[in-house]
């Protein structure tokens, strides 16, 4: 198993760095440098200091000794400095990951709280009206476009209920507030973007749990239970249920690059300083070290995320456990 | 100055009345809330809703409009544009200028604290200019300064700046913010921590920068210009426009931009017009299509004659902004001096445009519709930035217009990087719908001199006149107000009649602040010059 692992993760890196190559190369085919947003049609700069600045960000350099400059701080752990206002990438990113974490992991656990149940009440009900009413309801909030959801909430719920903030994460008196005030106010802030961040993917998590619990129930072990003579809420969550959640296994998995990235409109609407909106703004503003910062961690959980679900299925699943083919 | 606001005598005695007293103090004005008796008093916070954040705090490095808003309330320049847009002292208390404009001598306050209560001298705005022409610091705003021979120090409160040309745009160059030498004498400004923890001098004091967040500012109570009534200023960055209205609407902002549709139709009801008041005064800019004179047809001054006769601004302004907008003549702030009121709007005439397009040669040959001229129709593109609806609602009446006189007008939308840097700077535009934003000072060289046409820089339409050309070097070199009103007038006139560029609008700033605010006055210099005056009633307060 070690010896596995240990291949496995030297595998990842040529593919990392592959990564990295593709995402910078790209990230400089777009038009523009990161200057532009500063120099661009403002009158008062003039033509010598714009050129001097370009200098200075090491602009005029080609793009391959700028590829290997960065790639010789990477590997020292230093993400650089953002071009926009010159602070370490590695503070701007890490201001904001605690934001999003808290709001992609609540939105997670609220996901499988509900769609896994919700799922298994499809399989076991199928074919009925039940089954089909939620699959009604999933898929109107897989097809409902956030923004305009997020927009009518805000105003029923702000405006005319007046029982929530608008947006933001905190209150502007929070320092003022106690302890357990600060809890209850993020998650006054935070109640909002978690529902309907949840509602829009429900229907993922609820069908695969669904086709996985069918094809589970088909199963002669199933049939054996039953024969038993086991009630059936012990032969579908006993029985049944922890075999149905293996596939989940892997959607975890490929959840894990997922908490560290947010939603561009999501997070502009709800005006939260999360890791979506700053990944959107250094791409428009060309902030190249941001982007390149912001891309590497997400290619490395990406890559971990796939590792850890392999080796956390082949823990869960005797049937594929690797030691057993060697 | 509006003197109505010192805080007076009865405020302080206010201060010792009992609380009960108070109280019935506080339900007597409710009762009297309409007619507006209130007192100016210290306290409270204006949390102001902003689209973007700042970026950085060192004034000569902050080129994005958040970034000023905030530094202008942090720091101070040598001077200022008072509400009529005339350049008075702010941290210079007068100053001389000699030698025919080639030395300016600037007199400082000898009254001022930094933030941190270290006294500010002349030192901080020697070491300011040495800053802002060092070329290993990234300011975009080293231009205006090059134009200094030496700066020197002549006393602890007296700068002496010789230029190595008369340049009166350098006057009002020093509004430049100045940055506390003993602070920063020994820091990289590229990297400094300063920019998120700045000291100035200003009216507000820095407290807290949550990025993507909120920024924080206190007032400042040793400010020079007296205390300013509104204790703390709260900068909130709500990046969606719909956000900020309801936020207005819950009363979660106090301040902001409306838009258009916003100003006439949205907020024109009950709840807006008890908790907020709205104001419009003209912006500081125009819209306009540019043309690329190097382009065959449009080097033909008929065809750029006809177009602006084909177009109807009038009815651009009422359909697109509601009304809230000039239409404009000419390069300069519209009320202000240096804007040529002479020059008239060509009139709504397609017939004329017509008749001049058939002189210049084009003519519906086969009856399609479309002008052609030797077997080639009349078709161009213009080019729009993305995320600029108003722009491109501008660009799609035009299109309209065009094609009532047979000119088929494409619009093709494009990010703003790739727009400027493989459009606009590699020439590759036959026409582009832009605005310019324009400073107090009408020097315009940079837009309109012949030399300005290398890639990056301004003119980029490539507009040539000798005799604009001249003016503008004349209108740098000169400092009398009214010999450089002649100037800049003249230059309007030239600049109109040869129609580079189709001038269409100068669209309104529209701002709403919250009724709880006294004291605002609307100015040609917009609202925000007597910020420190604004006063919320002890009774209406919010904040603490």
């Amino acid at each position: 198993m070690l010896n596995y692992l240990a291949r496995r993760l030297i595998g990842l890196i040529p593919v990392f760095f592959g990564i990295t190559i593709i995402s910078f190369f790209v990230m400089h085919l777009a038009p523009g440098k990161p200057t532009d947003l500063q120099t661009s049609l403002n009158p008062k700069i003039t033509y010598e200091a714009r050129v001097r600045m370009e200098k200075l960000y090491g602009l005029d350099k080609p793009v391959h000794v700028q590829y290997v400059d960065w790639l010789k701080r990477f590997v020292r752990l230093d993400f650089g400095r953002s071009f926009l206002d010159d602070r370490p990438v590695i503070d701007k990113i890490s201001e904001r990951i605690p934001i999003t974490l808290l709001i992609n992991i609540s939105s997670l656990l609220l996901i499988f709280a509900i769609g896994i149940p919700l799922g298994i009440l499809a399989a076991v009900k199928r074919h009925t009206l039940r089954d089909k009413l939620t699959t009604v309801f999933v898929f109107i909030g897989f097809s409902t476009p956030e923004f305009w959801l997020a927009l009518l909430l805000m105003s029923l719920f702000g405006i005319t209920l007046g029982w929530l903030p608008i947006s933001g994460i905190k209150s502007l008196d929070f320092e003022y507030l106690s302890f357990a005030g600060k809890v209850l106010d993020v998650a006054r802030h935070i109640a909002l973007p978690v529902c309907i961040a949840a509602f829009g993917s429900l229907a993922g998590i609820s069908r695969y749990m669904r086709s996985s619990m069918i094809g589970v129930i088909g199963q002669d072990y199933i049939r054996t239970a039953r024969a038993k003579g086991l009630r059936e809420s012990q032969v579908v969550y006993k029985h049944a249920l922890k075999n149905a959640l293996l596939p989940v296994i892997t959607i975890i998995g490929l959840s894990i690059p997922g908490l560290i990235g947010g939603s561009v409109i999501f997070e502009s609407i709800f005006a939260i300083p999360g890791m979506g909106r700053l990944f959107y703004e250094s791409v428009m503003a060309r902030d190249y070290a941001t982007i390149m910062g912001v891309l590497s961690i997400g290619a490395l959980l990406t890559l971990l995320g796939n590792l850890l679900a392999d080796v956390a299925y082949s823990y869960a699943d005797p049937r594929i456990r690797l030691g057993s083919k060697e | 100055m509006n003197t109505d606001f010192v805080p007076n005598v009865r405020f302080y005695r206010w201060a010792q009345i009992p609380l009960a007293l108070l109280a019935v103090f506080f339900w007597a004005s409710l009762l009297d809330a309409e007619s507006d008796q209130s007192q100016p008093a210290y306290g409270d916070a204006i949390v102001v809703a902003s689209i973007a954040d700042a970026r950085t705090l060192v004034p000569i490095l902050a080129s994005d409009s958040a970034s000023g808003e905030i530094c202008g309330l942090v720091f101070n320049g040598l001077v200022k544009y008072d509400k009529n847009i005339n350049i008075v002292g702010d941290l210079a208390e007068s100053w001389d200028i000699e030698a025919g404009g080639l030395v300016i001598v600037f007199h400082l306050r000898k009254d001022v604290k930094w933030h941190d209560g270290m006294p500010f001298t002349a030192y901080d705005v020697e070491f300011t200019y040495k800053k802002l022409v060092d070329p290993a610091v990234r300011t975009p705003y080293s231009g205006d300064f090059e134009r200094i021979k030496k700066l020197e120090v002549a006393d602890d409160h007296t700068v002496r700046v010789v230029y190595k040309e008369p340049f009166s745009p350098g006057l009002s160059s020093w509004g430049m913010s100045i940055m506390p030498r003993h602070l920063l004498k020994d820091e990289d400004l590229n990297k400094t921590s300063f920019s998120r923890h700045p000291v100035g001098t200003g009216p507000y004091k820095f407290r807290s920068w949550k990025s993507q967040e909120k920024i924080e500012l206190v007032s400042n109570h040793e400010y020079f210009e007296g205390r300013p009534y509104i204790d703390r200023y709260i900068y909130r960055i709500i990046p969606d426009e719909a956000t900020i209205f309801l936020e207005l609407q819950t009363r979660g902002a106090d301040m902001s931009g409306l838009t258009p549709l916003q100003f006439t139709r949205q907020t024109d009801n009950k709840f807006f017009r008890k908790y907020y008041q709205k104001f419009r005064y003209p912006g500081f800019g125009y819209t306009y299509m540019g043309y690329n004179l190097s382009d065959e047809r449009f080097r033909d001054i008929r065809v750029r004659q006809a177009i602006n006769f084909a177009v109807n601004k009038e009815e651009i302004i009422g359909t697109i902004l509601f009304g809230l907008a000039k239409v404009t003549t000419g390069p300069f702030i519209t009320d202000s001096w240096a804007y040529n009121k002479e020059v008239k709007p060509a009139s709504y005439d397609p017939a004329k445009a017509r008749l001049l397009l058939k002189e210049a040669g084009w003519a519906d040959e086969d009856g399609d519709g479309w002008l052609e001229k030797d077997g080639k129709k009349f078709e161009f593109t213009v080019l729009v930035n993305q995320g600029n609806s108003e722009r491109l609602k501008c660009a799609e009446m035009i299109q309209g217009y065009l094609k009532a006189i047979g000119i088929r007008m494409k619009i093709r939308v494009l990010e703003w990087s790739t727009l400027i840097n493989e459009f606009i700077d590699k020439r590759h535009f036959e026409a582009v719908l832009m605005g310019w934003s324009l400073s107090r000072d009408p020097d315009c060289y940079d837009i309109w001199h012949s030399s300005k046409t290398r890639e990056g820089e301004f003119n980029f339409i490539g507009y040539k006149n000798p005799e604009v050309d001249h003016l503008l070097e004349e209108g740098r070199r000169t400092f009398d107000r009214a010999e450089r009103e002649r100037i800049y007038h003249e230059v309007h006139r030239l600049i109109y009649e040869d129609q580079p560029c189709l001038f269409l609008y100068s669209a309104e700033a529209l701002p709403v602040v919250s009724s709880r605010f006294h004291g605002i006055e609307v100015s040609p210099n917009g609202i925000g010059y007597n910020f420190i005056k604004w006063y919320v009633p002890r009774e209406e307060q919010r904040y603490r």
